[in-house]
């Protein structure tokens, strides 16, 4: 085995070089170059500049006045995210789901959506079903004095329908929406 | 299923299953250094590879100069990564000033990426830095993939060549499955993956101000070239902890199909590469559909279960929906049980919805495609030479039944091979049911479980059948990152890895030094319906019933419990 050691050892530095060093800078530049947004995080920033969070994390919102995201195990951190990992039967999730579900329900609009008692699998699910965003309209309205109907057009209005996969709303849109009064 | 979760399925099929002939036969070729497309742009580069290993590419190797070349180069791979991961505070590209690993924890990582398993039990952005994703692992992402490419030629080889001792040069078959048959597809793979909203960036880490008055950490770097060679090199090892299911490693549900299909894009064509080499595509045909039965019917199962409300959550008042404990709103139940019935047909250790709170019966598939040995399409390379160990079987099997020397295209079957088949046989059973007896066992290995009753013996099962299919994937509240599981682990790679490579390199030799029987009346077809139907009942029976016993203990026993309502 040791007369293999030379090329074994050469051979690696040479692939390293190449799948290691060149192919990484070469996409970095690449991508750069036609998609700088989307290779620099999808960072989303308010009117002054200021630098929000990324379009694809989920972020804390707290308060009623907010459209909320997906509860996160990890409590909505970046480094690292992470999962609840509870398994289906563990009585951990029932009776977690049991205390959020007492808290969230709205009388007279029926069962909750499960998105929103449910922590997502990498705890910074940036998107909510249309219907979970729905379902905290009368509150967000309530809060900030505005029409239901106003609220629900916002909803509407970002709302994507992807040909390979569920319906989506995007929570920071439309809280960045309301917090610049964009649409309403 | 409503309209979309058809469009996903459909268009899944149809990318990873159209362009498979076409991909097969350009494998084939490059791999046998015949003229392709992109021949003149790479070989300038494949020669300059040459030149700096030393290395003559026309001087053949026997079976065993060839073995000892792979591992030498997985030896010197293992320490190399080892010493990075170790050593990564001292080394550049670190923005994020991350320390090195824990002995241990480094070890396991280095095993698990040198035998294409991509277990992972470290969070990558919080604890590896630039150069570790990119020089040390990348590297092995590429070259872990093309090592199993590189055995599945030889054994392809040793089918087709007769009375020769020749099967080929590693460092030629190794240089030419990484340019030319990983290289060129993740660049295009990456880009589509950036424009969907991967990262990709040498930047560090940045800090927002969140709406409602918080702080945000944003973790950035060069994902997007990563999670490429990631999916098509059947690793699975995720740039960021909660790998494909964090929202920039798989933004969209686009990106989420582009990658699911780049799982099984490589495995599927390498079907028809075998085809190129034996010279019969009906071989081809038959093990593609017997893959594809298990495949569906996997796929089916799992559907079912994830659809199907929680029963423990029935009498909540909550919307009565398959549950989306630990997946993603963009992905929802269909695409991440399609997900996770490919990741574990293949060798693919991602995830984009987490194992282990999915349903008893949604978690048993993906455990049971594992525990057949990673042969429904597979890891790249290392499927198909694991189907063909079954095919090999079977028609030992046959052979008995009808009373006839086995022979497989024209190659007898004698003593030799079968002893060797057998030996592969033991390698899951060995690998999964004795660490994982030990690890329920003893108490420190068992503290390791976080859910209570039947799934708490899933965690464990799963864990060491991840590690020994060279899966990677995991029911991840496992708390795998202690020494002993680090290295027990790392160990059961290691069997799962070379207690198949080994075997088969000599099977390889020792089929190739062999003439080629003419194919009388009364030789056993291996194509066709009825060696469809066969090839599938050996898999299930000598493949899976091992392990029913504990399939019983864990998943069943879960199943049996939550729908009984005890």
């Amino acid at each position: 085995m040791f007369h293999h050691l030379r090329p074994a050892i050469a051979s690696l530095l040479a692939l390293t070089l190449v799948t290691g060093v060149a192919y990484p800078l070469v996409v970095t530049a690449l991508a750069q170059a036609t998609f700088p947004e989307q290779a620099n995080g999808s960072l989303v920033r308010d009117a002054r500049g200021t630098l929000r969070g990324s379009a694809l994390l989920a972020q804390p919102a707290d308060g009623p006045q907010w459209f909320h995201p997906r509860p996160s195990a990890a409590d909505y951190a970046s480094v690292p995210s992470g999962a609840s990992n509870l398994a289906a039967d563990n009585p951990a999730l029932a009776e977690r789901i049991a205390a959020d579900a007492r808290a969230l329900a709205v009388p007279g609009q029926g069962p909750v959506p499960l998105a929103l008692v449910t922590t997502s699998a990498s705890g910074l699910d940036p998107h909510l079903p249309p219907a979970a965003a729905r379902y905290q309209v009368a509150r967000i309205a309530a809060a900030r004095g505005l029409p239901v109907e106003a609220l629900e057009r916002l909803v509407a209005q970002h709302t994507r329908h992807p040909a390979v996969g569920p319906a989506v709303v995007n929570v920071l849109a439309l809280n960045l929406a309301l917090a610049n009064r964009a649409g309403l | 299923m409503q309209l979309h979760d058809f469009g996903l399925i459909l268009a899944f099929f149809v990318l990873v299953l159209a362009p498979a002939p076409w991909l097969g036969r350009y494998l084939y070729r490059a791999m046998e250094g015949q003229r392709t497309l992109l021949t003149p742009l790479l070989q300038p580069l494949e020669r300059l590879c040459y030149r700096v290993a030393g290395v003559d590419p026309g001087a053949g190797q026997d079976w065993k100069r060839y073995t000892g070349a792979l591992l030498a180069f997985n030896a010197v791979g293992l320490v190399l990564l080892f010493l990075i991961l170790v050593g990564q505070g001292a080394l550049p590209l670190n923005p994020q000033h991350l320390p090195g690993m824990e002995w241990s924890l480094a070890f396991n990582t280095a095993v698990s990426f040198v035998t294409n398993t991509n277990w992972q039990a470290y969070s990558g952005e919080a604890s590896l830095s630039y150069f570790s994703q990119m020089l040390g692992l990348a590297v092995q992402n590429f070259v872990s993939p093309a090592v199993g490419l590189a055995v599945l030629v030889v054994f392809c080889r040793g089918i087709a060549r007769r009375s020769t001792a020749d099967l080929g040069n590693f460092w030629v078959d190794l240089t030419r499955a990484t340019l030319y048959g990983l290289l060129p597809f993740c660049l295009v793979l990456a880009l589509l993956l950036v424009w969907q909203g991967v990262p990709q960036s040498l930047h560090a880490y940045v800090q927002a101000h969140t709406l409602a008055g918080g702080e945000q950490s944003i973790p950035l770097g060069p994902a997007a070239s990563q999670i490429a060679i990631k999916q098509l090199g059947t690793n699975g090892g995720g740039f960021f902890g909660v790998n494909s299911a964090h929202p920039f490693e798989n933004p969209t549900a686009w990106s989420n199909l582009l990658e699911v299909a780049a799982i099984i894009l490589i495995p599927v064509a390498l079907l028809f590469t075998f085809g190129h080499y034996v010279g019969d595509r009906r071989q081809s045909r038959a093990l593609l559909a017997s893959m594809l039965i298990l495949f569906v019917l996997g796929l089916g199962a799992t559907l079912w279960a994830e659809l199907r409300p929680n029963p423990a959550l029935a009498a909540l008042p909550v919307e009565q929906i398959g549950s989306l404990e630990g997946k993603e709103s963009r992905f929802g139940s269909v695409a991440s049980a399609l997900w996770a019935v490919t990741t574990t047909a293949a060798s693919n250790g991602s995830v984009n919805a987490m194992h282990d709170s999915f349903s008893a019966l949604g978690g048993l598939v993906p455990l049971f495609n594992m525990m057949l040995g990673e042969v429904i399409f597979g890891g790249v390379g290392a499927g198909l030479y694991g189907m063909l160990l079954f095919v090999l079987i079977t028609v030992f099997l046959a052979g008995l039944m009808i009373g006839r020397t086995p022979e497989y295209l024209g190659k007898k079957l004698e003593a030799r091979e079968v002893r060797l088949l057998v030996a592969t046989l033991l390698v899951m059973p060995l690998g999964v049911l004795v660490p994982a007896a030990l690890a329920a066992c003893l108490p420190g290995a068992a503290a390791a479980v976080s859910n209570p009753g039947a799934h708490g013996f899933s965690q464990i099962l799963y864990a060491y059948t991840s590690g020994t299919a060279n899966n990677g994937s995991a029911f991840a509240g496992f708390g795998a990152n202690t020494p002993y599981h680090n290295l027990m682990i790392a160990l059961a790679m290691l069997l799962g890895r070379f207690g198949y490579i080994l075997p088969v390199l000599a099977i390889a030799g020792s089929l190739a030094a062999k003439t080629r029987a003419p194919q009388g009346s009364g030789s056993f077809p291996t194509h066709g319906p009825l060696f469809v139907v066969l090839l599938t009942l050996t898999l299930l029976l000598v493949g899976g019933l091992t392990f029913l016993p504990s399939l019983a203990l864990g998943p069943l026993a879960e199943h049996f419990a939550a729908v009984g309502g005890a």
